[in-house]
């Protein structure tokens, strides 16, 4: 089943990268990125592994990750899209773009589609501000989007 | 290896890269190059050159931003004939052309080409193609801190030696940390992150502290939506931000720095290791630096996505591994900062224009600007604006000479309203202010501020009120939550600019704004708070009129606030092309081909598509 699978390839990972992590409270936040980077979101079993190893509250942990926008606590899609709200692309259109997209897989930002295939998420400002307005789908960033070539995107995805 | 021979060895390998001997194809594959498709065109090149048998060897590599970010993605040939040309707007299509008739044949390909990257000194077959500085976009620009972004590669170390880098180091260990904090105080650079406090001063008093060790930090968070300078120059030369922050790490006495760039800035994290390594590689860093007897090391911290960890307290917060949450000063972090020590911190820019100071000297940073602001600042040109990009010009300059000539204008003709500068602890710039010199002093003047560099050029198409309204929901979002004064300022604030957006707002809420603008800029614990009513105040100083229509007419005269708004297809000019018809997404347009079409108001959502669709003015905005 692959929900078993991914939780051994999970637990395997974890004890690597707490392996190249110290056990000062300054190694919180890495520790954080490097497990998401594997995991794509940080489980319960990953906030209470990363306590222990550096002897901390779970709690404590979780107010950390909870601060920052980068951390998830539910696996996202499959496909991540990812849409700048920033000031650039919004006087260039981006929040219709969202608005598209959001339309077209029927779901709003923050959210998986029921089937697993998408999450979508608003994002602050990528830096592309000279390309606006900007999309960014699984680590690919797209420039001059329009809600049609971003529609289109999503399609050739499915 | 002594720096000489280091020098040496690097003259050697520019040489080769600089001579014509190879042909070559330059892509510029910084993230705005990559947005715009400069890997796909790139491996164009690569099974073009290779399957072309008749071809020498060609060599592609990667390089910077050169700041045209409008014309990406741009490419570079040096053709066989040793003549350099830029090509704009290039897409795989293109490729087979420019290999070849620029690589086979040694000829520009003309109507492609934006411009020669080096003076007239080859034969023109009567194509015009103008030099890179005669470019409008170039003329006025003085690249210091962008020396190199463009030019050279920014994964070869040598390269960046070659071109008088890690001087500044040497020449900052010969004079000894006294005399480099002088040199700079000499040069009169002021912080570029925001608040433009003058770096030497900062630097004494990290040095005078007591305390062991130190620490120096280099703000690369670039937080602010709109501003993307210190990406472009971490991604295009980071040896300058690198040397910068350990010329600032001997200067203060600190054998350890750390760069805290944020996670949405994956390939300036990349160049950054590789900076890093390299700078390992040659003796740059570790214990011993060119046999000088000072250490320094570098770590990276990657940011986690939150605004206020750009702010000095919150982002050594985040660095010890806790929430990024400001802290009230004094103690300042000269004194008392990442783990207690004394710890000075400073943005990429400040430290990009170090390593040229000290390479260069004071004195000569000194001559360029003005009398209280010196040398060039870097700006991102976005928004409404015709060529956008990266831009370093010298402080003074004016906005006009900004946005008309490098910027190219307002897009489309469209009239120029106001500039936003300073991202959300900035101001807008009305139009009747366009002939203001650019520095600290006079933007303060008019209620704006520097700010870290983001310009967002703002046309007459554009709703202040929404302008305001955008940058209060983003820092209501943002808002760290500690202090009540932002907290609870910025949700007030929002909430009401949505109601006049809205049409549900009267003239008394006007002054409700001014006033928890006004407490929220006393009593705010941060910079992030003092400054998140600006937005707003500026624009209902300059804008009055705008938002008292909203308010008493129920009107966006901008077409914007979708509550206050409907469109509608005048029949008189609409030509029945159909074009808005294919992109409204809730198909609310019907019509038949060449009869003029109409728009269902109970399905319209208002999202305006079909009047950017429309080539024929005829979608009303009312
Ligand atoms: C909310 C907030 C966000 C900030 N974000 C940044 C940033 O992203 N980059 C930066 O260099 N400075 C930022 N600053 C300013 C820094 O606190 C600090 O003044 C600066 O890094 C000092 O470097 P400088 O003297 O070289 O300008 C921010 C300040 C505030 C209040
Ligand atoms: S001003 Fe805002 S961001 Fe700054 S400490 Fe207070 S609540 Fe946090
Ligand atoms: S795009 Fe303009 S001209 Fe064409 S059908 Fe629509 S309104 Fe008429
Ligand atoms: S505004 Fe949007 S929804 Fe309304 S008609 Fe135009 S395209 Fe369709
Ligand atoms: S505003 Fe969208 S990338 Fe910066």
């Amino acid at each position: 089943m692959a929900t078993t699978q991914r939780t051994e390839i999970a637990t395997i990972d974890m004890a690597e990268i707490l392996k190249n992590h110290g056990h000062s409270r300054d190694n919180l936040i890495p520790l954080l990125q490097d497990i998401q980077e594997h995991l794509n979101y940080l489980s319960p079993e990953a906030i209470s592994r990363v306590a222990d190893h550096l002897g901390l509250s779970e709690n404590d942990v979780y107010g950390v990750a909870t601060f920052y926008a980068q951390f998830r606590f539910h696996p996202p899609g499959r496909h991540r899209i990812k849409v700048c709200q920033g000031t650039a692309c919004h006087v260039r259109g981006g929040g219709m773009v969202l608005d598209a997209i959001s339309r077209k897989i029927g779901i709003v930002p923050g959210e998986t589609s029921p089937d697993g295939n998408f999450s979508l998420e608003r994002v602050a400002c990528f830096g592309s501000c000279a390309l606006p307005p900007v999309v960014v789908v699984d680590d690919t960033v797209y420039g001059r989007m329009t809600a049609r070539k971003t529609e289109k995107l999503i399609e050739d995805l499915e | 290896m002594s720096f000489a021979e280091i020098q040496q060895k690097a003259g050697r390998s520019w040489d080769r890269f600089q001579s014509g001997e190879t042909p070559r194809v330059l892509v510029g594959a910084a993230t705005c190059g990559r947005a715009a498709g400069a890997m796909e065109v790139m491996r164009a090149f690569q099974q073009g050159c290779a399957a072309d048998t008749t071809l020498t060897p060609i060599e592609i590599h990667e390089v910077g931003c050169l700041g045209m970010c409008y014309a990406e993605p741009l490419i570079e040939i040096r053709g066989p004939a040793g003549d350099r040309v830029l090509y704009e707007s290039v897409t795989p299509a293109m490729v087979p052309d420019l290999i070849q008739i620029h690589l086979g044949q040694g000829r520009p390909v003309a109507e492609h080409a934006l411009c020669r990257m080096l003076p007239q000194e080859h034969s023109d077959n009567g194509e015009h193609i103008p030099g890179f500085t005669d470019l409008p976009m170039i003329r006025h620009q003085l690249r210091i801190v962008v020396r190199n972004c463009g030019f050279i590669d920014p994964t070869d170390i040598d390269h960046y030696i070659a071109r008088g880098g890690y001087s500044g180091i040497v020449r900052a260990m010969e004079l000894g940390p006294e005399a480099t904090i002088e040199e700079i105080k000499l040069s009169g650079l002021r912080g570029r992150g925001g608040a433009g406090f003058p770096t030497g001063l900062k630097w004494s008093f990290a040095r005078k502290a007591s305390g062991n060790p130190k620490y120096v930090i280099c703000n690369a968070d670039e937080g602010d939506p709109g501003a993307f300078m210190d990406r472009s120059v971490l991604e295009s030369d980071p040896h300058a931000v690198l040397e910068g922050l350990l010329i600032a790490g001997y200067a203060i006495g600190a054998n350890h720095g750390y760069v805290y760039c944020r996670a949405e800035y994956p390939l300036a994290l990349e160049r950054l290791r590789t900076g890093i390594a390299q700078m390992r590689a040659n003796g740059l860093l570790g214990e011993d630096i060119l046999g000088s007897g000072f250490g320094f090391d570098v770590t990276i911290k990657m940011g986690a996505g939150a605004f206020v960890c750009g702010e000095e307290t919150s982002l050594m917060q985040s660095i010890e591994g806790r929430r990024g949450m400001p802290r009230p000063r004094p103690p300042f972090p000269a004194h008392a900062g990442l783990f207690g020590k004394p710890t000075n911190i400073n943005n990429v820019e400040t430290l990009a224009a170090v390593s040229a100071i000290l390479e260069k000297s004071g004195a000569w940073y000194a001559g360029i600007g003005t009398e209280k602001s010196k040398g060039t600042k870097t700006f991102s040109l976005a928004g409404k604006i015709t060529r956008t990009g990266l831009i370093e010009v010298p402080m003074g300059i004016s906005l006009r000479t900004i946005i008309e000539d490098i910027g190219g204008g307002v897009l489309d003709g469209k009239g120029f309203k106001a500039v936003q500068t300073g991202g959300p602890s900035g101001g807008c710039v009305p139009a009747k202010h366009y002939d203001l010199p650019v520095d600290y002093e006079h933007l303060a003047q008019v209620g704006s501020i520097m700010g870290s560099g983001g310009m967002i050029v703002i046309d007459k198409e554009s709703c202040m009120v929404d302008v305001a309204k955008y940058f209060l929901g983003f820092t209501e979002n943002e808002s760290c939550g500690k202090c009540v004064p932002c907290r609870m300022g910025t949700q007030h604030l929002l909430r009401l600019l949505t109601a006049i957006a809205d049409g549900q707002a009267d003239e008394n809420d006007l002054e409700t704004i001014r006033m928890i603008g006004d407490t929220m800029k006393k009593a705010s614990l941060c910079g992030l708070g003092q400054t998140a009513p600006n937005p707003a105040l500026t624009t209902l100083d300059a804008f009055m009129d705008e938002y008292l229509v909203h308010i008493r007419d129920h009107r966006c005269p901008a077409g914007v606030c979708k509550a206050l708004i409907s469109f509608a297809i005048d029949p008189k000019s609409c030509t029945g092309c159909m074009a808005c018809a294919k992109v409204c997404p809730v198909e609310a347009i019907t019509g038949s081909k060449k009869q003029p079409h109409v728009v269902d108001q109970q399905t319209c959502i208002r999202c305006g598509a079909c009047r950017q669709a429309c080539k024929f003015g005829a979608v009303l905005v009312e």
